[in-house]
């Protein structure tokens, strides 16, 4: 069966509403909000600071670690138990691997940068969301990083390719595949990719050629939200 | 920084760092419903000055303890999130944790704020349980009486979901509430040399030398309380902090 | 040929291009990437002649050597006191660097400065990995026993400070307090009333919310005058 008319009424290459900000932990160095569609997630960055234990310092620059978190109650269906799981632990590590390449550590040797992602309420794209929200975080904490980094889940439902699914289109029944795309905006190139689900080279090829849009649009809403803070007319 | 030999020095005068009376909440105080309102049956996000506190309520079925056949369950979970503050690690919770998340309980459950047989489905056999999450945000000081608000407005906010076939069918949530019978909110008095104040800064719990917090209705009885800090306090404190927390909790309740 | 595509006072986030052309030079805070020179932290542009640079507008504090910096004592050994700057690490303050006295061998080191105290001190040295030394012998470096302490971001502090400290002078005059700005964003200040000091506490968070403004100066001279009428 086709899927040519999605269930909240998008066009293929539209991504959900999105609402940013930053400096909402005011306890934290830097810290962002990235909210598409209602999953809402909110990143806070602490650091630099001592890295335990010693054998995992690098004499020559800073290193990232990355937690991701689903609050309790912010899953479709059951409640979350509360606690590391394996999902999340693979989030964290390839939220790390999404966001490292832009960031220059250099002046911070032997010291860890903690980005923690929370995710309050979820409906699929949320570890995007959370690398949004993180790349939104560091930059607002003043760390010198090439780009930032800007993330969305394409993918194909039935046979029909798609930006930014929600979680009816990843749950769809006859089939949909999600890919997580994590990306550096000005140049490209990718730093996160991940796929789940069963389709053709070119069918994939197809849904993976629509993130670069995507991610430009997400782009100029983080850029945005950044310098929102410091427009002369706010306080 | 030298912070906690600042403060002491203002609490002897009677005054607070940062000039509030020793009985003023910081502002703003506001309550958010349903600020996870797609997949919490139940939830809410209070501010008390900077700090935030959200919670959330999860409904689950199961069978009913053997000793309350006809009477429901709850649970009440925090966890300090290393997100909120610098001073929190990963990790499962610590003592703080748990004495937040049993202080709370402890006002929700002896003030019978919930009536638990109203939450009994088949006696002896299946009932509600009500499991309330609360993290902090922003941890900025005074956690108790923002956790104990969060959890009080996240239950006001709560809509049972349909039960479709003896199956919670999450998608659909009913119009239904939570029998509320009562709303018990916590106010924690502080106590520093011998000025007794609330709401305190990070800054100032460090400073501290013992807290009471007392849970009360909205009738002014005391449901709950818990004494903390290494300092003891003596007859003559308990009843002066006892009767401003039943003063501050119906300020907190005028939020609810 | 090249072409500016920022305009002064313009705010910038990582990856803005500022640019274009071989002619710019990329400084603090800007990267060159191919014919573009780029922002590489969220700040002010600040392009003067072929020189492009970002005057950011977070970040944490970096030691350098010679900048004065508020501490407290955290630990201590035999000879030495571990002393926290506001950086990942804590800063070493050696014996030979504590005092112009002369300090004997198994003297009790607290009576000179104690875990929880608060210090002006300077940094005399910051090695390749990031070790620091710290000195206490030096003009004005001294234990600090009375007032309190602010933390601000390390960015402001220039603004905190003004032009040839004429910003701090400002706040001085107005709430007649001592106030002494270090180049780790620790403010310290020290007054005759927690009423004085609150409001040099509220001017310096001021400053730190609106220093990218325009007319900083004025609006502080307000911001105090109503505040000490009050």
């Amino acid at each position: 069966m086709s899927y040519d008319k999605r269930f909240d009424g998008r066009e293929l290459n539209e991504l959900r509403p999105i609402r940013a900000k930053t400096g909402v932990v005011k306890n934290a160095v830097g810290s962002a909000m990235f909210e598409i569609g209602k999953t809402k997630a909110i990143a806070a960055v602490y650091g630099p600071r001592e890295l335990h234990p010693k054998h995992l310092q690098n004499p020559s620059c800073g290193r990232l670690r990355c937690n991701y978190n689903m609050l309790a109650f912010s899953g479709s269906g059951d409640r979350v138990r509360p606690g590391p799981s394996r999902r999340s632990k693979e989030i964290s590590y390839v939220t790390e691997l999404a966001l490292s390449p832009v960031l220059d550590l250099s002046a911070f040797p032997k010291t860890v940068v903690d980005v923690f992602i929370e995710l309050v309420q979820t409906d699929a794209g949320t570890r995007c969301a959370g690398i949004c929200a993180a790349s939104m975080a560091l930059a607002d904490a003043g760390f010198r990083m090439k780009d930032l980094v800007c993330a969305v889940s394409v993918g194909v439902v039935g046979d029909t390719p798609v930006v930014d699914l929600c979680y009816d289109e990843e749950a769809y029944e006859d089939g949909a595949v999600d890919i997580p795309v994590a990306m550096m905006p000005r140049s490209g190139k990718i730093t996160l990719l991940q796929l789940d689900g069963d389709l053709s080279k070119e069918k994939f090829e197809e849904a993976l050629s629509m993130a670069r849009e995507a991610c430009n649009k997400i782009y100029e809403v983080q850029k945005k939200a950044l310098k929102e803070r410091y427009k002369e007319s706010s306080q | 920084m030298i912070e906690t030999k600042y403060i002491k020095s203002l609490a002897k005068k009677g005054e607070r760092a940062d000039g509030r009376a020793l009985d003023e909440y910081r502002q703003p105080i506001e309550v958010e419903y349903g600020a996870s309102a797609k997949n919490a049956e139940g939830s809410a996000l209070v501010r008390i000055g900077e700090t935030v506190v959200i919670a959330g309520v999860k409904m689950e079925l199961g069978e009913p303890y053997s000793d309350r056949p006809d009477e429901g369950t709850i649970m009440v979970n925090v966890e300090m999130l290393p997100l909120s503050s610098p001073k929190f690690e990963s990790g499962p919770p610590g003592i703080d944790a748990i004495e937040l998340a049993r202080v709370v309980d402890r006002a929700i459950r002896e003030s019978k704020a919930i009536d638990m047989k109203g939450l009994c489905l088949v006696p002896g056999e299946k009932m509600w349980t009500v499991i309330i999450d609360i993290y902090p945000l922003n941890s900025a000081g005074n956690l108790f009486d923002a956790s104990s608000l969060a959890a009080m407005a996240a239950l006001k906010n709560t809509r049972l979901p349909a039960v479709v076939d003896g199956k919670i069918d999450y998608k659909h949530r009913t119009d239904e509430g939570l029998p509320l019978a009562k709303d018990a909110l916590e106010c924690t008095v502080y106590k520093i040399e011998n000025s007794f104040f609330i709401d305190p800064t990070v800054e100032e719990e460090e400073a501290v030398d013992a807290r009471l917090t007392v849970g009360v209705t909205q009738e002014g009885h005391i449901c709950a309380m818990q004494k903390g800090g290494y300092e003891p306090l003596t007859e003559e404190d308990i009843k002066m902090m006892v009767g401003l927390a039943i003063k501050k909790t119906a300020e907190l309740r005028k939020v609810l | 040929m090249g072409e500016i595509l920022v305009k002064e006072k313009d705010i910038v986030a990582p990856g803005d291009i500022m640019t274009t052309g071989m002619d710019f030079i990329p400084a603090d805070g800007a990267i060159r990437d191919g014919e573009n020179i780029v922002a590489a932290q969220l700040g002010i542009a600040d392009v003067k002649g072929r020189l492009v640079k970002v005057i950011p507008l977070n970040g944490v504090y970096i030691p350098k050597r010679d900048d004065i910096v508020i501490g407290r004592v955290i630990d201590m050994t035999f000879s030495s006191w571990f002393v926290n700057v506001r950086y990942a690490y804590d800063a070493v303050l050696s014996l030979k660097d504590a005092s112009s006295d002369f300090i004997e061998r198994g003297a009790d080191l607290s009576a000179y400065f104690a875990i929880g105290d608060a210090v002006v001190a300077k940094v005399s040295n910051v090695n390749k990995s990031m070790a620091i030394d710290i000195t206490m012998k030096g003009p004005g470096l001294r234990k600090l026993t009375t007032g309190t302490i602010v933390e601000i971001t390390p960015q402001k502090i220039p603004r905190v400070v003004g032009k040839q400290g004429s910003m701090i002078s400002m706040i001085k005059e107005h709430t007649g307090c001592q106030i002494i700005a270090a180049q780790n964003g620790r403010v310290w200040i020290s007054g005759k009333d927690a009423k004085d000091e609150r409001l040099a506490i509220k001017a310096i968070k001021f400053i730190e919310d609106n220093a990218h403004k325009s007319g900083l100066t004025d609006k502080v001279k307000e911001f105090l005058t109503q505040g000490a009428s009050q």
